[in-house]
């Protein structure tokens, strides 16, 4: 075991040494903290909407107001003929079209209903989809307005009527950011603890000292154990930069406690960093392996749920997800931080980690070769 | 006695036989010169008797251990000096030895001694604190050489430890490896230069993977009918079929 120690000890003035890796260290928090969250954000605004007046009413025209005040559409224009609108959709001027009809002020009032037509560009399937609905809401809402307006009685002797309210748990407001937050959080360790100690690996292979280490008794554990060290503390030195950050810049603190965040982070970092061993030792020089780290890291990137939603992705791309550490702790972040889940509501996910970390860990000590 | 028997050892690399059923034995104390061309396969030997490359066939013992089953308690027992550097350059003087001592599990109470001792043995008390990168070459082989025998063990085997060095060194590194050898340590090396191998007890030529010739300077001399150790071994290996690489 003093072995171990006279390592550790080594790898740590090597990395204070390093010109980039103790910078990076506070950098890198900061930096994708402060940037991410905002550039990367799945809400749709600013959707350019053309309508079609042909009522030119007192209704139409406050139906047009209340749409205009939203902050989801740009009103590009109001017209009077359908073509001239999807004229502009074809020139990308306008993204989706309502169509408000002639008799709609008298339909409004004798029919006790009228008809509007929506048409959205589906081009970008996701601002289509966000845009119909959006717009909906508004003319339900529109709808209901009128409804009190024209008749006051009617609405309390209305057959049974069924009004709809939405409660989003645990993150009311639909905030991207905090949904995010926790997930950019296990973007960066993954980044920082499953690449470097990969890469320096196959840097003392390369300078060659490495085989003056296999030629003494050190022993293969020992020396992969004081490998991954070092970058646990890393880890950990990152995560509480990170809370701390998300703290200051958002005013977001997870709900559950920080004992479950780092209990889980532990068992995550034993097995990410591993998983960037296992890569080093099947790798001769660094050029094979930054390919194959970044082919890994991209595969448990993306099929993390970290962007889209696991249970929409294809069955095959569900199997690799649920093979995938990553999945698990994203999992975890986002259920302490928004819904404050304590260490016995996280046995599955947690127990899925732990083997992640025992398997990857036993693989990287069985494919060290001391003897080529 | 001996400290290393090998015989018919192989090592091959597909269809490539670099070393090529060797035999030979060291004795316990001696300086073992273990001669040959670029390519004839002296590293890959070496590598084998150190336990870092695993024979194809063949057995053999080093410091009484099984080359091929013990070859982690081989590493005990000796010292290796790669061909290539193999001291870390980011590393400060004192924080090379001090690894390597402990990875032989010594003591940090005699490591601190030892260092101190052998700092000022080497002159290079001033060096302490230099990283090993800015150290000159020659500096920089007497260090490693030194880390390599700071466990004291039986064998230390130096794959070409003088490569590149100038005259002047070369003979200062030739004393170290003598004192080496007055405390017992027995020593195996591997050498471009012909006047090296007059300074070892026997010396070996590999051929093509294979021992031609194995022998003390001065009988291998009266064989071939040579004035010195240079015209041996242009005598034998002018038989050489293989080119490097």
């Amino acid at each position: 075991m003093s072995q171990l120690k006279y390592l550790v000890e080594k790898e740590f003035k090597q990395i204070s040494r390093n010109a980039i890796i103790p910078k990076m260290i506070v950098l890198y928090p900061v930096l994708v903290l402060l940037i991410f969250p905002w550039a990367i954000n799945f809400e749709v605004k600013n959707i350019k909407i053309h309508v079609v007046d042909n009522a030119k009413s007192a209704y139409s025209q406050r139906l047009i107001n209340k749409i205009d005040a939203s902050a989801y559409f740009i009103l590009t224009d109001i017209s009077s003929g359908y073509n001239a609108a999807i004229g502009d959709i074809e020139r990308d001027k306008s993204d989706i079209i309502l169509e408000i009809p002639v008799s709609f002020d008298t339909d409004m009032v004798k029919e006790r209903h009228a008809n509007v037509m929506i048409s959205a560009n589906a081009v970008n399937s996701t601002q289509g989809l966000l845009g119909n609905n959006y717009l909906t809401q508004i003319i339900n809402d529109f709808s209901q307005e009128l409804r009190t307006e024209l008749f006051p009685a009617a609405t309390l002797s209305n057959a049974p009527h069924i009004d709809v309210v939405t409660d989003f748990r645990y993150n009311k407001r639909l905030d991207y950011k905090s949904f995010m937050l926790p997930a950019f959080i296990v973007l960066m360790i993954t980044l920082i603890c499953g690449i470097l100690p990969s890469l320096n690996i196959v840097i003392e292979k390369e300078t060659g000292t490495i085989q003056q280490i296999n030629a003494t008794p050190v022993s293969k554990f020992n020396f992969i154990l004081a490998k991954l060290i070092p970058y646990w503390i890393i880890g950990l030195i990152i995560l509480t930069l990170s809370f701390f950050l998300t703290w200051i810049i958002y005013g977001l603190l997870p709900s559950g406690s920080f004992v479950t965040l780092y209990i889980s982070a532990v068992i995550f970092l034993l097995g990410i960093t591993g998983l960037g061993i296992i890569i080093s030792n099947y790798s001769e020089t660094l050029q094979q392996s930054m390919f194959l780290v970044m082919f890994f890291i991209l595969i448990i990137i993306l099929l993390s749920g970290m962007f889209t939603p696991i249970s929409a992705m294809p069955g095959w791309a569900q199997v690799i997800a649920h093979a995938n550490p990553l999945t698990y702790f994203i999992e975890i972040m986002r259920l302490v931080y928004l819904k404050g889940s304590s260490l016995s509501d996280l046995l599955r996910p947690l127990m899925w980690l732990a083997g992640f970390s025992v398997l990857f860990n036993t693989w990287a000590v069985l494919s060290y070769k001391k003897r080529g | 006695m001996e400290v290393i028997k090998v015989s018919n050892l192989t090592k091959k690399f597909g269809n490539f036989t670099a070393v090529d059923h060797i035999s030979f034995d060291v004795r316990r104390g001696e300086i073992f010169g273990f001669l040959g061309a670029n390519g004839a396969g002296k590293t890959t030997a070496m590598q084998m008797l150190c336990g870092i490359s695993k024979p194809t066939s063949g057995k053999g013992t080093v410091a009484g251990y099984d080359i091929l089953r013990e070859n982690e308690k081989i590493k005990r027992n000796i010292g290796y000096m790669s061909q290539k550097f193999s001291l870390y350059e980011d590393l400060k003087v004192w924080e090379n030895i001090r690894l390597f001592g402990g990875i032989y599990g010594m003591t940090d109470h005699e490591i601190n001694e030892k260092t101190d001792e052998l700092l000022y043995r080497l002159k290079f008390e001033k060096e302490r604190n230099t990283m090993v990168k800015s150290l000159p070459l020659g500096w920089k082989q007497k260090l490693a050489f030194s880390v390599a025998i700071f466990h004291t063990p039986q064998i230390v085997f130096l794959d070409e430890p003088t490569g590149g060095v100038d005259p002047a060194m070369r003979r200062q590194f030739w004393e170290m490896i003598y004192e080496a050898s007055d405390q017992g340590i027995t020593v195996f090396v591997t050498t471009h230069y012909m006047d090296e191998a007059e300074y070892c007890n026997r010396v070996s030529i590999m051929v093509d993977g294979r021992i031609d010739a194995l022998d003390t300077p001065q009988n291998l001399k009266e064989i071939y009918q040579a004035q010195n150790m240079d015209e041996v071994f242009r005598k034998l290996a002018r038989k050489a079929t293989r080119i490097e690489n």
